[in-house]
């Protein structure tokens, strides 16, 4: 294989690095009165990478760098709804980093880090790419969740984070060593060869290195019982960077579980199988019981998604091709979801005021219609209620579960998604049902609000006609490499 | 011509155009919109009923197009008796709530009219839709106007009515959409035609009719999953409680007749005595709850309860004439159910009270509303020549034949009804003006008259001459009959 070829598998990468250096140098040589340079800079970077990511879509997977990157079009749909949603936090948080003093170079070049270690992830071919995206995307995201460092709440934050998250990262290496010695081998392929046909003496230490891979997944997904980082994160960092972790790590996160479980792991399926189910109903009931009990918003979207992850785990142990489409839809219907619900926060918040406790959206309907109807839309599609595309992702990992014939996990999951619809209405309730305490207008650029409202009508639009979205991932699986 | 999907989308398109109306300050022209969409939406269903076919059970009107391939799921469109006449009757009540809430409504008018424009639409589109999860989508998406209507414009308890509408449907449906997935995983199919024909185990019909059985008996409402509609009815304005009685109640029936007795036909005979049971349950018990009711839109609600029972009772006991019969009442209970409530509006719009001790003697003052509310209680009673005569008496009729007790038991709603429905007629309308507020009350606008009169007209018709309602539907029912009866095991 030429160099050229090489070069081609991550041009994504290399691009987005590049551009990440070049705003970082440029950022020093411009005055705080100029910073909107540096972020328009980071756009224009974002929608570089997208668009080379769109041009090098292939029809079959292509290695590159001996095995240590894939490019195939799982990681290509990936990848750009990774960007789209980064793309989007930046649109949407741009007053609030102002207003607080961090529309700082910095910040853009954290979170274009960030999603490089995310993009990494989702295109690694090799343990080693897997955890050196996965180290760079988890660093990057310690520092921006701690943007506010003189304030006691993101510190924290800050410090829970990176405890926890050191603490999975090392469990993930600790399992992928044991995985190495049972299959002498760093490539994702051969170590799905060696699992196939492992001999039944290196097979319980390959089962011990799954347990703390599978372990180190959840910690990334936030699903019970590893979950425990997430409502206090969520609530304590800045709301940008709370949809920035909320949204797009979850779908490097995926490509993570797909490669490792779908992919490397595949001889022990049916052991992470067992495991998943467990994670799965853990985080469906328990994300949503806890998540009743919330008033701070943030923090309900913090359980909301420990909830999510379970109903993306459901589809996902179904452990076939049709289980991973429908749970990759999901994860990408949730991204959507999520980084809708995250923008109508931010819209609300202003200087010295956080949008962050529910009785904050009270009487919203009566202030403004419109973006109370799109935080409608996105209760209903977090609830799971059509016509949103709520409703199809949890309709496909449901379906997937169903033909695996896991029914009584199917019953388990409606039951919970009834208690999730509780809390959920509860916004909607509030919005619509109880009169204004803040009659201040809402206030807000004008890219953010139609983009807000775009992202929001695409909730509406991709739920009366899903199949484009729905399609796009089954096909995108159906031409992979895992 | 489409009229199916025009019936579905005229009055959604409708709603969505009200809504450019935002300031209150424009009621009136989101009034016309709304009305105009309405009555656009109901001369739209028209041709369903004078081209439909009386002589075939087959499907009509169809409209079949791919819609999400991944599942092979259509969006598949077709009535057949059984369902055509309650697009025409939501179509219809659809123009009256809009009506009823002319001038009525004063905060937010655009978006109520906007909310029952949707819902009408989503409702027809449920009656219409051939494809399982096309119905489900219908089915579950019109709780969400459901759910604002009851929490914005509704009464003090609102909110709570509101969340427990919610819940309990959502609760049933939850279950249905699982069956639907194991449906589909047992055809390959999402095709209701196709689930008919398909053969299943006892115990898995069992669980079939289970989850199934969850979703429409929360909605009917049955004996004992009714406690949330008392709740509902009482907090939500007149149109919100008019639309719940007449349409959404119908839904739940619908679904026995389209999922339960074809899917699962031998389910259906293994446990029609405990649904029989549940029937005359609803019938006589909830009668003897709504007669000690305070509050006159509970007692509605108690009534409209023990009138469903009539429905289910007529389904499981698997004869023409208990079917039609149920069929029947189903639609006379949509026109009856709608003028009780809007009777008690007019009565609420004016005294802000719907509690029966603040009423007496209202014929003093409101004679001609008197004379139209002893018509519809009369109906409510099942008076002969009123349309809720015919179907209870075919019913109890069908029932005798079945077994003697059973009719017996069914009979005696006859006695309740009537003890109800008078006693709280006579309360309110009858006797000395009870109080200086009831003195002041002025007697029926034009607009509330012609509504009634409207409703009135169609009460009496059906009641003298109901052979066009059961022309429509009689194919259909012998064919569902004769479906139900081979076994598929």
């Amino acid at each position: 294989m030429t160099i050229k070829a090489d070069l081609a598998t991550a041009l994504p990468e290399i691009t987005l690095l590049c551009g990440a250096c070049f705003i970082l140098v440029v950022d020093l040589f411009l005055p705080a009165s100029r910073r909107h340079i540096s972020y328009w800079m980071t756009q224009v970077a974002l929608a570089l990478t997208a668009w080379i990511v769109l041009t090098n879509v292939r029809a079959d997977p292509a290695h590159g760098f001996n095995g240590m990157v894939i490019d195939d079009n799982m990681g290509d749909l990936l990848e750009l709804t990774a960007i789209g949603a980064v793309s989007l936090m930046m649109f949407y948080g741009r007053r609030y980093f102002t207003v607080r003093g961090i529309f700082t170079g910095e910040t853009f070049v954290l979170v274009l880090f960030a999603l490089l270690g995310m993009i990494v992830m989702i295109s690694a071919g090799s343990f080693l790419t897997l955890y050196l995206g996965l180290e760079l995307q988890a660093l990057a995201l310690y520092a921006l969740v701690a943007l506010h460092r003189d304030r006691r709440g993101p510190a924290e934050a800050a410090m829970k984070y990176f405890v926890l998250g050191a603490l999975a990262s090392g469990m993930l290496l600790y399992g992928m060593s044991m995985i190495y010695g049972a299959t002498g081998s760093l490539d994702l392929d051969r170590v799905a060869q060696a699992s196939l046909s492992a001999p039944s003496d290196k097979r319980l230490l390959l089962l011990f290195g799954l347990v703390f891979v599978v372990s180190a997944i959840a910690f990334k997904l936030g699903a019970v019982p590893y979950h425990m980082w997430i409502p206090d994160v969520y609530e304590g960092a800045p709301t940008p960077i709370t949809l920035l972790i909320g949204t797009a790590p979850k779908l490097a996160a995926f490509a993570f579980a797909l490669r490792m479980l779908g992919g490397a792991l595949k001889g022990v399926e049916y052991d992470w199988q067992g495991m998943l189910i467990v994670l799965s109903l853990l985080s469906m009931v328990l994300g949503n019981v806890i998540a009743i009990s919330q008033t701070n918003i943030k923090r309900m979207l913090g359980y909301s998604t420990i909830a999510n992850m379970g109903y993306m785990l459901m589809g996902f142990l179904a452990a076939d091709r049709n289980g991973f489409s429908a749970a990759m839809f999901y994860t990408v219907a949730y991204v959507m979801t999520s980084v809708a619900s995250f923008g109508v926060v931010l819209l609300l918040s202003r200087s010295g005021f956080e949008c962050d406790r529910i009785d904050d959206f009270k009487g919203l309907n009566q202030r403004s219609p419109w973006w109370a109807f799109i935080m409608l839309l996105v209760m209903f599609s977090l609830a799971g209620v059509p016509p949103t595309i709520g409703f199809y992702a949890k309709f496909s990992v449901i379906e997937a579960a169903v033909n695996q014939g896991f029914v009584w996990l199917a019953v388990v999951a409606v039951m919970a998604s009834l208690v999730g619809a509780f809390y959920y209405l509860r916004v909607v309730k509030v919005m619509y049902f109880d009169d204004p305490v803040d009659d201040s207008p809402i206030d807000s650029r004008g890219d953010a609000r139609v983009l807000l409202s775009a992202n929001g009508l695409a909730l509406l639009v991709l739920g009366i006609l899903p199949q484009p979205l729905m399609g796009l991932c089954a096909l995108a699986l159906t031409q992979s490499h895992f | 011509m489409p009229y199916l999907s025009l019936a579905i989308f005229v009055p959604i398109v409708a709603g969505i155009a009200t809504l450019v109306i935002r300031d209150d300050r424009d009621a009136g022209q989101a009034r016309w919109i709304a009305l105009i969409g309405a009555v656009a939406g109901f001369l739209v269903t028209v041709p369903l009923y004078t081209h439909f076919d009386t002589t075939t059970s087959a499907m009509q009107f169809v409209e079949r197009t791919e819609w999400i391939p991944r599942f092979d799921i259509s969006y598949h469109l077709g009535v057949d008796g059984l369902s055509v006449l309650f697009i025409l009757l939501n179509s219809f009540v659809t123009v009256l709530v809009v009506w009823a809430g002319w001038v009525v409504i004063e905060k937010r008018v655009a978006q109520y009219m906007a909310a029952f424009l949707i819902m009408s639409g989503l409702v027809n589109g449920a009656f219409a839709a051939l494809d399982g999860i096309l119905f489900y989508v219908f089915f579950e998406a019109m709780l969400i106007p459901m759910y604002l209507i009851i929490g914005i414009w509704g009464g003090p308890n609102r909110v709570y009515a509101a969340l427990k509408f919610f819940l309990y449907t959502l609760l049933g449906s939850f279950l249905m959409l699982v069956a639907l997935i194991y449906l589909y995983n047992a055809s390959q199919s999402f095709e209701i035609v196709d689930w008919q024909k398909l053969p299943l185990s006892l115990s898995v019909q069992i669980l079939l009719f289970v989850a199934f059985f969850m979703a429409f008996s929360v909605k009917v409402p049955m004996w004992p999953v009714h406690t949330w509609l008392p709740d509902a009815h009482v907090e939500a304005p007149t149109g919100g409680s008019v639309v719940l009685a007449a349409i959404t109640l119908k839904l739940g029936a619908y679904g026995f007749v389209r999922f339960i007795l074809p899917i699962v036909p031998d389910a259906s005979h293994y446990l029609s005595g405990f649904i029989i049971t549940l029937s005359l349950i609803a019938v006589v018990y909830i009668g003897f709850v709504a007669l000690v009711q305070a509050d006159m839109k509970k007692l509605i609600a108690y009534s409209s309860i023990s009138h469903m029972g009539f429905v289910t009772l007529g389904f499981f006991l698997f004869s023409t004439l208990g079917m039609e019969g149920a069929l029947v009442q189903m639609i006379s209970h949509g026109f009856v159910s709608a003028a009780m409530f809007l009777c008690v509006g007019v009565l609420y719009d004016r005294m802000h009270s719907r509690q029966i001790a603040d009423y007496g003697g209202v014929v003093n003052t409101m004679p001609k509303f008197a004379a139209f509310a002893m018509l519809f209680a009369m109906a409510n009673a099942g008076l002969p020549a009123t349309s809720g005569f015919v179907g209870e008496f075919m019913v109890i009729l069908a029932a005798v034949k079945a077994n003697f007790w059973l009719g017996f038991t069914a009979a005696i709603t006859l006695i309740l009804g009537a003890a109800y429905t008078l006693w709280m007629y006579k309360r309110v309308i009858f006797g000395a003006v009870a109080n200086s507020r009831v003195a002041a009350l002025s007697d029926l606008s034009r607009r509330e008259f012609w509504l009634l009169a409207l409703v009135a007209f169609a009460v009496l018709a059906m009641g003298l001459w109901p052979r066009p309602f059961v022309d429509v539907m009689h194919v259909s029912v012998q064919d569902l009959l004769a479906h139900v009866a081979q076994s598929k095991l």
